[in-house]
């Protein structure tokens, strides 16, 4: 079966050529999902749309006219694509940075929560995967709990922490980077804790007939080891502290932030609000994950472990 | 099924009265070519053997000869691109849907999840058979490869001799005619290999199965083979073909002989001369 | 672990807590414990407390009984002090001053001290070290909680920012059937709901795009980028869609845990390597005979892995998407609410039962992966 796909893929013409690779398809799925998203705009749209015609007094729409005004309705089930786009647009190109209504002022209010606790987490994360590594019971006591802390799930306190710690008077940046901190410092553990863990017995043998000092074997071999290890969980580090971020605004009466836009959207059923908070929130987490990606290369590359 | 299998045999009552010994594989003009970005890679060119009932076979060769593609070529895991092979009188992929021969990889390959038993089991369950016949074929190939006792084992719990005996029985249990091996022996340690060696030798007098191994150990390519074929790089090609006149019964001490020697002289002139050749 | 070849330590980690327990003892005899100007030797129960860690860190020091025996009594010591502690805290409570922190400290060196111990048992048998391997987080997250314990009712700190454990044990207890609701509505309805479906439909998805290599290439990279995505924001919407009530709880759940599923059982049904897969080829295997015998079961770590990420997910996204809306029941709905109205005591104990569930769910599914794929090296014992 696999041999037959092969040879397949081995075809001439180029348009199979392009096919064969990932650009190709990934165009294809990506288009299929906007014609899914027009034709469900479409679909989910047309209900509201014949009792604005009802209550008009129109009878007899073309369809043309119906799709049109299904796609263009001010609060849509489903927005179309070009909806949340313009959106996006006028709420970035077209606003001030300073304005309240900027997408680009709330989502630099996420974004810094989100970095600060990224920081916070991965410096904790590395420094317990330090501990664990070189003390027993800090493995056997610490590990496990690090491990079934994530079990738990800790977004549901999110809105504690916010409350709470503005009743004590702290607020703005610091109790929503706890939350990412939180979130982030788990995967930094885990991986670095596998990454330092990583260099093979021989490797440490050999140390050992040097009789490297424990500081030694970490410099000189633990870290870079753990290197590629840490760049993996960094990502996945990212990622949740930018949930983490989000979450930790809806609770603050939806002041600012990504996440205080999907809540006062939801509030006033602004569905081209949501959309266009939540294609942003996708943006910079794509955009987070691959500059990591790209710090990981250039790294790597230096170390001369690039593959 | 059925159909099938009884088609099988009446074949095998014709070949049995026929008085000359029935060619197994039939190889012509044979050439497999890669297509690879480098430009085409000649693995295999312009084949010819021909493999009759009983015999026991070896392809030798360094590595980059092709001696595993023509192997694989055999068993419908290749295909070639020029030439023709008949494997029991048809194609191989007609042979190989037929289940007409066992395959011994060069690692045992047997499934973790499942125990010995049921590894040997794999084959038999996938051609549909019966538990009852299921159950007396496990039975009777895990004594011939003195595993008995291990049934209930899984892989990793055996050393890597254990698995690859399993991986054998695993192989007879389809009850193929044809054995088709490829390096079976290769990561298993000396003292080992040729005690496995020994039984394999007796596996196959007792079966008469044909047997194709693959190899580049030239003593177990002469103690096992009463025919052994020579392979040489750039293109693979054969270079030699060795027909042994070593007794069918022989032992370990075999190896001592000035007979044995001689053959293993002259294959690793044959290795030697094809060697020189490329540079 | 290499690292525990190193055979001279440079510093002596129990001796160091020894000496901790002691100097923390001497402190806690000469500063007055509580406010004002009350002495340890005031308050009987204390004293009897810095009394037993007083030896037990001499005892320590001494070198006298370090065997098993020692240690036992260690702990037993240990628990007394702590329970001391915990009984006078709370009549005292706000009043504590250095020497009853000293205590407090000298009481957490020593459980330090005992599970340094512990950690060192060498024990024959395979129960007895997978017991200890128990007790060691155990003890470490009972000593978290007297600590916790220590520090909120010693100093006083106001319910609303940090209620203490007892407190909250008492909340729990005490309004078992409004938790029981929330749970049945929140994770028996929304969390299960969601995460059956969601895996199951990611499941046969991933069949259907493993057997098709165009969808393969095409789905897997956009899988893979959804995945690093903060899908949680769909909650709003799917709360518009589908209704306050659990099914748009459901319908967020399976969002999220669609895709990790779709990506790592994708990944998972390729982990069968070249021999594997010529091997089934000889036997002429049809495609579902290779699917079922072959690349399900090399699958299943995979699918394990992806099922204990959802595990956590589910209850995540079910709880968030109640903060958007929800009928008036549900572990989401009730601490957004009881926060509001700053009943902490009730929001943590609504935590402990998601803590609880989120575990138990973790747990079941481990021990369904142990069952499945004990085949798998890292399984094997």
């Amino acid at each position: 079966m696999t041999d037959a796909t092969l040879t397949q893929g081995r075809s001439t013409s180029p348009f199979a050529g392009l096919m064969s690779g990932t650009v190709g398809p990934v165009i294809v799925v990506v288009s299929a999902i906007m014609a899914i998203w027009y034709i469900a705009a479409v679909a989910l749209n047309t209900p509201f749309q014949y009792d604005l015609y009802e209550r008009a007094g129109q009878t007899d729409v073309s369809t043309s006219q119906l799709i049109t005004d299904t796609l263009a309705q001010k609060k849509p089930v489903l927005p179309a694509p070009h909806q949340v786009v313009i959106e996006i647009y006028k709420t970035t190109v077209e606003k001030k940075i300073t304005s309240k209504r900027s997408l680009i002022y709330h989502s630099g209010i996420t974004l810094s929560s989100t970095l600060l606790g990224f920081l916070i987490g991965t410096s904790l994360g590395i420094l317990l995967a330090i501990g664990i590594v070189h003390s027993r019971v800090l493995d056997k006591s610490l590990m496990p709990w690090v491990i079934s802390s994530q079990t738990i799930p800790i977004l549901a306190i999110a809105p504690m922490i916010i409350v709470v710690l503005n009743a004590v008077g702290i607020s703005g940046l610091l109790p929503k980077a706890m939350i990412s901190t939180y979130l982030s410092f788990f995967p930094v553990t885990v991986g670095m804790v596998k990454g330092l863990r990583s260099p093979e017995v021989i490797h440490m043998d050999l140390m050992h007939t040097y009789s490297a000092t424990r500081l030694q074997a970490f410099w000189k071999l633990r870290l870079p080891y753990a290197v590629p290890y840490l760049f993996t969980s960094m990502k996945i580090g990212m990622a949740a502290s930018l949930v983490g971020a989000i979450v930790g605004e809806l609770p603050t009466g939806a002041v600012a932030g990504l996440g205080a836009r999907l809540l006062a959207g939801s509030y006033y059923g602004q569905t081209i609000q949501i959309w266009s908070a939540l294609l942003m929130a996708a943006f910079l987490a794509g955009s987070l994950v691959a500059l990591i990606g790209v710090i990981e290369k250039l790294t790597l590359k230096r170390m001369g472990m690039n593959r | 099924m059925t159909a099938l299998a009884s088609a099988k045999d009446t074949e095998m009552v014709v070949n049995k009265n026929s008085a000359s010994p029935n060619r197994v594989i039939d190889i012509d003009n044979l050439s497999l070519t890669f297509e690879t970005n480098d430009g085409p890679v000649h693995a295999l060119s312009d084949i010819d053997l021909k493999i009759d009932e009983g015999d026991f076979v070896s392809f030798i060769g360094p590595s980059g000869c092709g001696k595993t593609t023509l192997l694989r070529v055999i068993a419908d895991l290749e295909r070639p691109t020029a030439g023709s092979i008949t494997v029991n009188g048809v194609s191989p992929e007609e042979a190989r849907l037929n289940r007409a021969y066992g395959y011994v990889f060069q690692a045992a390959a047997l499934y973790p999840w499942r125990t010995i038993a049921r590894n040997i089991a794999l084959p038999l369950e996938i051609m549909g058979l019966g538990k009852d016949v299921q159950q007396h074929r496990i039975k009777k190939n895990m004594e011939l490869v003195n595993l008995s006792g291990f049934e209930k084992k899984y892989p990793w719990q055996l050393s890597g001799g254990m698995q690859q005996r399993a991986s054998i029985a695993r192989a007879l249990a389809v009850e193929p005619d044809l054995l088709l091996m490829d390096e079976p022996f290769g990561a298993l340690d000396e003292i080992v290999r040729d005690h496995l060696n020994e039984q394999l030798l007796q596996l196959w007098a007792k079966t008469n199965k044909t047997v194709v191994f693959v190899t580049h150990s030239i003593p177990e390519a002469v103690f096992l083979s009463t025919k052994i074929v020579v392979l040489c790089p750039r293109p693979g090609r054969i270079y030699d073909i060795i027909d042994s006149d070593l007794p069918r019964d022989r032992n370990l001490d075999i190896r001592e002989t000035p007979e044995f020697l001689k053959i293993a002289h002259r294959v690793r002139d044959g290795l030697r001369a094809g060697h020189s050749y490329e540079d | 672990m290499s690292t525990t070849i190193v055979s001279r330590r440079r510093f002596d980690m129990p001796a160091l807590l020894a000496w901790f327990v002691v100097t923390m003892v001497v402190v806690g005899l000469f500063m007055p414990i509580f406010k004002p100007d009350i002495g340890v030797m005031e308050v009987p129960k204390l004293a009897v407390c810095l009394v037993i860690l007083a030896i037990a860190g001499v005892r320590y020091e001494l070198g006298f009984m370090r065997n098993w025996i020692g240690d036992v009594a260690l702990g037993l010591v240990t628990a007394v002090a702590a329970w001391l502690l915990i009984d006078t805290a709370s009549d005292y409570a706000g009043e504590a001053t250095i020497g009853f922190w000293a205590l407090t400290a000298a009481a957490w060196a020593a459980s330090w001290l005992f599970v340094e111990r512990l950690a060192i048992w060498k024990s024959r048998s395979q129960a007895a070290t997978r017991i200890i391997n128990l007790v060691i987080p155990a003890l470490f997250g009972i000593t978290i909680l007297v600590i916790w314990q220590l520090v909120v009712t010693g100093a006083g700190v106001p319910k609303v920012l940090l209620p203490a454990p007892s407190e909250i044990w008492v909340r729990l207890t005490g309004s078992v059937p409004i938790l029981w609701a929330d749970f049945q509505q929140t994770f028996l309805k929304a969390v299960l709901a969601g995460y059956f479906i969601g895996c199951g439909s990611a499941f046969l998805t991933a069949i259907l795009v493993d057997r098709v290599p165009f969808l393969r290439r095409g789905l897997l990279p956009i899988g893979n980028l959804v995945s690093a995505l903060p899908i949680i924001g769909v909650a709003p919407i799917m709360v518009m869609w589908f209704g306050f009530d659990w099914p748009s709880k459901a319908a967020v759940v399976i969002i999220m845990t669609f895709f990790p599923m779709l990506v790592n059982t994708v990944s998972g049904l390729a982990a069968s390597d070249a021999m594997q897969r010529d091997l089934m080829r000889t036997y002429a295997s049809s495609y579902w005979q290779t699917l079922f015998k072959l690349r399900l079961p090399m699958a299943m770590p995979f699918i394990f892995n992806a099922l204990k990420i959802n595990s956590t997910l589910a209850l995540i996204g079910a709880i968030v998407a109640e903060f958007f809306g929800t009928p008036i029941v549900g572990m989401g709905f009730r601490i957004s609410t009881e926060v509001g109205r700053m009943n902490v005591d009730m929001v943590w104990a609504e935590i402990a039962i998601a803590a609880l569930a989120g575990s138990l769910f973790y747990g079941i599914v481990a021990l369904l992966e142990r069952a499945v794929t004990f085949w798998h090296p890292s399984m094997r014992r």
